[in-house]
């Protein structure tokens, strides 16, 4: 960007990509790139976080993310906890306030937060000291994810300025997809979305984003396609009719990529479903970055993590 | 005893009054409205000398209120529900049957009515259930919870759930003359949703409710009152297409009348988002909608295509507030900000006079649930309401004599309050404001 490098994050928490900067999501980007020179070390561990408490507190089911958080919190040297639903007290009937109020009592410096609610994060900010992390709250964002997506993408392409970036799938009920538009929009990106009439929440054409059901209009040209995964219920809950039919209208085949780019990179954040949404053949492909994003969710993380600690001035990941 | 308001500035457009007149109290009804009136108060009456700033009126009715008893007495009970209308400057209330158990007998409607005369404070008029347990399955013992006491019906907090049974509803109801009222939420639309469908919605990822999920039901019940002849009430209407189906119900000479709660004509869905984002305390149903809604609400207060404004009081505790917003329940309080917004927003501005406000506010509650009021006239209950239309008037959610604190007006100042309210000739409530005189 052409404007002052940022060198800390305004805001004591990660709740969403709303709230940053074009500059602090530069910065994010620049220190994850120093993260990720850490991961290729033989010992992939630095003091910055050392004595620091981060808790883990997941509502919703979750692999890949609380690994990756864990891993990322383990090579900065953080006392990591993991607090999952079924072995907390939520299941007596606590609230999530209350919740939050006992783990607050015990000092953490960090929560990341994972829930199926809407807002949860905003509604733990008001409440904790400790800084609060979305690791993905309801329908409503995952910033880490869309910031290790852009990592991803800067990584390919230098820079997601003038990118055109098609996005499929369930557009209704996808944080990752909102996430990805307020950061590709700030990045200077062009994104398009495509999924069935019914994922597609009115108002989102509001949000900067080109909007379409045809699949052959939004990859046509694409510097990056970027799968959602659909889920089962959505079929249950009758927003289409069929997975058959799904991936008949929708799912993204190695004929639909060809219309893509030739250096075109292609995302999911993953659990992916083999054709549902897409073709082992394009998931397992040589354009297929699916596995590199996995890779960066620890460095952007771990670059989240160190910003919101406050510690610029740590020579060790420097 | 005898009392007189004197000075102030009368307004019954029941009576085609509107200027600076006395307003004789005798006992518990209206003696004489007029000029000038003798203080001949031998018998130990008297007097208020009240200036023009003050507005008398006939006592506001708020004729869609939650008093949450019996059954949820930690939100609301009558005696505090009451003591939240008389300090809002309501001098009666009507509430909804959505208790537990629910007032779908005579029984719970009894309960209500001696609690409200312990209470002594504002009128409580009960609104009995549609349907037996709200189930929606079968109509309620109607005829009984009219001899109890009941003025209209309503499975209010659901619509009433099938076309036929809203059909049996209107058509049954027309025996005692007896409205119904209609919360328009069409079940299958509405899902899970918690917040209007629209691009604030789709921002913060919450479920939206589209605003044709009210005017479905709103269309299906007009077009079954016009079927049947029966007298249907649209309660809380929220979407600019509701309203054009009300519009044209009246244009067509259907007995359907409307009321918009405050909420609906001040505020949109951005409250959502800010200043606190996913602020329970606007989270209400039917939904805060956008400006093109709230806008149709005001043309419609402006028009006289709304017939009512009330306030669906919905306290709610704390508690049940501080949580997840998808997990809060719907519902703000309001009888004691609405005249303040009423006054601020729509009598302030010059988009209605004050004779329409009362009329809003007292003659069509008390007209369409054919209760006494909305009227000065010489042996009228002498229920009255006194505004203060140039007080500044700060909201403090802690200062609320609701049960309950859930209001997303806190901090707001408004210009516009109440100065007193007499109920059945007694000062229930007296604000104390500047100029409010020391009795003699």
């Amino acid at each position: 960007m052409s404007t002052a490098a940022a060198t800390a994050l305004s805001q004591k928490n990660l709740l969403g990509i709303a709230d940053l900067s074009p500059e602090e999501i530069v910065l994010i980007l620049d220190t994850a790139d120093a993260m990720k020179e850490v991961g290729r070390r033989a010992i992939k561990k630095v003091p910055t976080l050392r004595g620091r408490t981060v808790v883990n507190l997941f509502f919703e089911p979750s692999t890949r993310t609380r690994t990756s958080f864990e891993i990322a919190e383990k090579r900065l040297s953080a006392d990591t906890l993991n607090v999952a639903i079924g072995t907390s007290s939520v299941v007596k009937g606590e609230t999530l306030v209350d919740t939050a109020l006992n783990i607050e009592a015990m000092a953490p410096s960090m929560i990341v937060l994972r829930h199926a609610s809407s807002g949860a994060c905003h509604l733990l900010s008001r409440i904790c000291k400790a800084a609060i992390i979305n690791a993905g709250d309801g329908m409503h964002e995952h910033p880490t994810q869309a910031l290790l997506d852009a990592f991803t993408i800067r990584e390919r392409k230098g820079s997601l300025s003038g990118l055109k970036v098609a996005i499929f799938g369930d557009l209704l009920h996808s944080r990752v997809l909102r996430s990805n538009l307020l950061l590709l929009r700030k990045l200077g990106a062009e994104p398009w979305v495509c999924g069935p009439a019914t994922l597609i929440p009115p108002g989102l054409v509001d949000m900067g984003v080109r909007v379409t059901t045809k699949v052959d209009e939004a990859v046509e040209g694409a510097d990056v396609v970027m799968m959602l995964r659909i889920q089962l219920e959505r079929m249950q809950g009758g927003y289409f009719p069929s997975l058959r039919e799904y991936f008949r209208t929708f799912g993204m085949t190695e004929e639909r990529v060809q219309r893509a780019k030739p250096d075109v990179i292609i995302m999911h954040p993953g659990p992916i479903n083999r054709g549902v949404e897409i073709a082992s053949e394009v998931a397992d492909g040589p354009y297929s970055v699916i596995l590199d994003q996995v890779a960066n969710g620890v460095a952007v993380r771990m670059a989240v993590l160190y910003l919101l600690a406050g510690g610029v001035d740590d020579e060790t990941v420097a | 005893m005898k009392r007189l308001l004197r000075g102030a500035r009368v307004v019954d457009p029941a009576n085609g009054i509107d200027g600076q007149l006395d307003v004789l109290i005798d006992g518990e009804r209206i003696g004489q409205v007029g000029r000038d009136l003798p203080v001949a108060l031998a018998d130990g009456g008297e007097v208020l000398d009240l200036s023009p700033s003050f507005v008398v009126c006939p006592g506001f009715i708020d004729m869609h209120v939650h008093l949450r008893e019996p059954g949820q007495e930690h939100k609301e009970t009558v005696a505090t529900g009451v003591l939240s209308a008389v300090t809002g400057g309501f001098t009666a209330v009507a509430c909804m049957p959505n208790t537990r158990p629910v007032n779908d007998n005579a029984g719970v409607t009894q309960l209500i009515l001696q609690k409200a005369r312990e209470a002594n404070l504002a009128r409580v008029y009960p609104i009995g259930a549609v349907s037996r347990g709200q189930k929606g399955e079968e109509l309620a013992d109607i005829a009984e919870l009219c001899e109890a006491g009941c003025v209209a019906v309503t499975d209010d907090g659901l619509p009433i759930a099938t076309a036929m049974l809203a059909r049996r509803a209107l058509e049954y109801t027309s025996m005692f003359g007896i409205p119904v009222i209609e919360h328009c939420e069409d079940q299958s639309l509405k899902g899970d949703g918690v917040a209007h469908e629209g691009p604030v919605a789709a921002a913060l990822g919450l479920r939206g409710i589209p605003g044709a999920a009210e005017a479905i039901t709103a269309g299906r019940d007009i077009l079954l009152a016009e079927m049947t002849g029966g007298r249907l009430h649209i309660a809380h209407m929220s979407a600019w297409t509701t309203l054009e189906a009300v519009r044209q119900g009246k244009s067509r000479g259907v007995a359907v009348t409307a009321e918009v709660c405050p909420h609906h004509f001040t505020l949109t869905d951005e409250l959502l988002a800010a200043p606190v984002p996913y602020d329970t305390n606007a989270k209400m149903n039917p939904p805060l909608r956008q400006a093109r809604d709230r806008d149709a609400m005001l043309s419609g207060i402006v028009d006289g295509s709304v017939d009512v404004i009330a306030t669906d009081h919905a306290p709610h505790h704390y508690d049940e507030k501080n949580v997840e917003f998808d997990r809060a329940p719907f519902g703000i309080v309001g009888l004691e900000t609405a005249i303040c917004i009423a006054l601020d927003r729509l009598v302030r501005p010059g988009l209605i006079r004050l004779s329409r406000l009362v009329e809003l506010m007292s003659v069509n509650p008390a007209r369409i649930l054919g209760v006494p009021g909305g009227s000065l006239a010489a042996g009228m209950p002498a229920d009255i309401t006194v505004l203060a239309p140039d007080l500044s008037v700060t909201i403090d959610r802690a200062r609320l004599r609701s049960k309950s604190k859930n209001t997303p007006y806190h901090g707001w100042t408004f210009t516009g309050g109440v100065a007193g309210t007499v109920v059945g000739g007694r000062l229930v409530f007296a604000s104390g404001t500047a100029g409010w005189p020391g009795r003699r």
